[in-house]
């Protein structure tokens, strides 16, 4: 790099004569702008180049889920989960069903639960894959889009040969799975995760040590642990600010209570380390996949359950950790087939109101970078 | 343990033993907001993360009730507070905590928009997910719908 071209601060101060008055206006980013990943409208009152208001409006694919949810039995709801978080499909599912078996008292077969885990760490897995790509073609890498979906592809050709499904699987039902496993999910699973740990590295090559990649990245979207707190900005978002707020720690489900796994936390709170926080937990999610593979329980994939579930009267709350943050799932049930008011807390929600507290101050071109790594997906935060 | 010093803190909250999983408590309306700061504020409890916010409706008691759930982060312990309003009309009103907890502020917006909650002292009260010009609040239990016809 030619170090006589870096300085801008200098050059720009050169350009501003004192005394200019500049004038404040609007700007609507979106709803069909490539980086909002969805539609989502952002409405900037920038003066110059420099941000100084974000007003997201949201809203454009509500569907009221949680209106429909109280027309409908508890196993139709799990449909309606993978149509929030696309990405994070069997985290919604697992969280309702979840919160179904608690209020039951249902016992879930070991099998299930392994099962389970393996399947949300590979879902994690393709959310951060497509995050990757994504994220590095926002900010100009067309190269990583085609490596991101090339290897996420396996996992949907998994998915798909166990499931039936690539995007909604809807595989996790109240009491277990849906069936039993394809007999090659374990073979494939083993080998996409060979496949994958010689791929990881090549990703850290081609972003984390990139000249550009990192002058648009660090220092950029500062979220401090105290705010991200505040703001409940969770899942790698929050941790890469120093938020201890993984659930799969702190109230273990399924089978997180018997893998070895660290949580991922750093403490500069900025685009690069939310970046490099997602890369970080993709290991962790290969080791966790690789403790249970050859350990699935044989038995029962399902428990038994009744066809129509009735949930006692009363209130139950679940929490998972999907790829964006946490999920909860606030059922208030007065005893009959559908609940009297469902709740979804989606981690986006909360995630995408913490822009205009950390982009306030950037540049256009920051706003960019800062939304990539909240990661951000409109279905879950419309719902 | 936490049950007991938050009875012996905060004599005017009501204790539910049948509440699920975390500890319950029913909040006035009025004391909300001093609740709110104490339970953020003192070392003993210290509820820095509000994870979830729920409307209800409850048509035959005649309120709408908001639903806190709260977490510590130091302590790594759990409440729910609840609050209700007067009536399910003009004084559906409660008073906010999104300058207590910054998250709040957009889930109250949603609240308002769905449920038709006021939040009185929130600064910047408008519709979040549906259009400006909707009528009624969807999630209400007598809402009706003459175009989309959605029937419970």
């Amino acid at each position: 790099m030619n170090e006589k071209a870096l300085p801008l601060e200098e050059s720009e101060a050169a350009q501003q004569p004192t005394g200019l008055q500049t004038q404040e206006y609007f700007v609507n980013m979106g709803p069909q702008h490539p980086s909002t990943h969805g539609v989502l409208r952002l409405v900037l009152t920038i003066n110059g180049e420099t941000i100084v208001n974000i007003e997201p409006h949201i809203g454009y694919i509500h569907r009221s889920i949680e209106k429909m949810c109280e027309r409908d039995s508890y196993r139709q709801i799990v449909h309606l989960t993978d149509r929030m978080d696309y990405l994070s499909c069997h985290m919604n599912n697992e969280a309702v069903c979840l919160a179904v078996e608690k209020a039951l008292g249902i016992e879930v077969p070991e099998r299930a639960k392994v099962v389970r885990t393996i399947l949300s760490e590979l879902t994690r897995l393709a959310s951060h894959q497509l995050w990757w790509g994504v994220m590095g073609m926002d900010l100009g890498a067309i190269t990583t889009f085609l490596y991101g979906f090339r290897d996420r592809e396996m996992i949907n050709d998994i998915f798909e040969e166990t499931c039936g499904a690539r995007l909604t699987m809807n595989y996790i039902a109240p009491g277990g799975l849906m069936y039993d496993i394809h007999p090659n999910f374990q073979k494939r699973t083993k080998a996409f995760v060979e496949h994958f740990k010689k791929k990881l590295p090549e990703y850290d090559r081609l972003l984390s040590d990139n000249v550009i990649f990192r002058k648009r990245t660090e220092g950029i979207g500062i979220l401090s642990k105290e705010d991200a707190i505040a703001f409940g900005v969770t899942g790698p978002s929050g941790r890469a600010s120093g938020f201890s707020c993984d659930v799969r720690k702190k109230q273990p489900y399924s089978a997180y209570d018997r893998v070895d796994f660290k949580e991922i936390l750093m403490d500069a709170g900025d685009c690069f380390a939310r970046y490099k926080a997602r890369i970080l937990e993709m290991w962790e999610s290969l080791s966790i996949i690789e403790q249970l593979i050859d350990n699935i329980p044989e038995g029962d994939f399902v428990a038994d359950t009744r066809k129509v579930i009735k949930l006692p009267k009363g209130e139950f709350y679940q929490r998972v950790e999907t790829a964006r943050g946490e999920f909860g799932v606030h059922i208030i049930s007065d005893g009959k087939k559908s609940p009297y008011r469902l709740k979804f807390r989606s981690p986006g929600f909360s995630n995408l109101f913490v822009l205009n507290h950390i982009a306030r101050g950037a540049k256009i071109a920051d706003l960019v970078a800062i939304m990539s790594t909240l990661d951000l997906v409109m279905p879950d935060i419309d719902r | 343990m936490l049950t007991e010093k938050i009875q012996e803190r905060f004599p005017t909250l009501e204790h539910l033993p049948e509440g699920g999983e975390y500890p319950q408590f029913i909040v006035p309306a009025e004391s909300l907001r001093e609740v709110a700061l104490a339970l953020r504020d003192e070392p003993d409890f210290a509820f820095d993360y509000l994870f979830c916010l729920t409307g209800v409706d409850w048509p035959e008691e005649g309120r709408l009730e908001v639903i806190y759930h709260l977490e510590s982060t130091t302590h790594n312990h759990q409440i729910v507070l609840r609050a209700r309003t007067a009536d399910r009309e003009e004084n559906a009103k409660l008073p906010t905590v999104s300058d207590i907890w910054p998250t709040a502020n957009a889930h109250e917006r949603e609240a308002y928009d769905l449920l038709g909650i006021v939040f009185e002292g929130h600064p910047d009260l408008r519709r979040l997910l549906l259009t400006d010009d909707w009528v009624g609040h969807p999630l209400r239990k007598d809402y009706e719908d003459p175009v989309n016809m959605i029937e419970l």
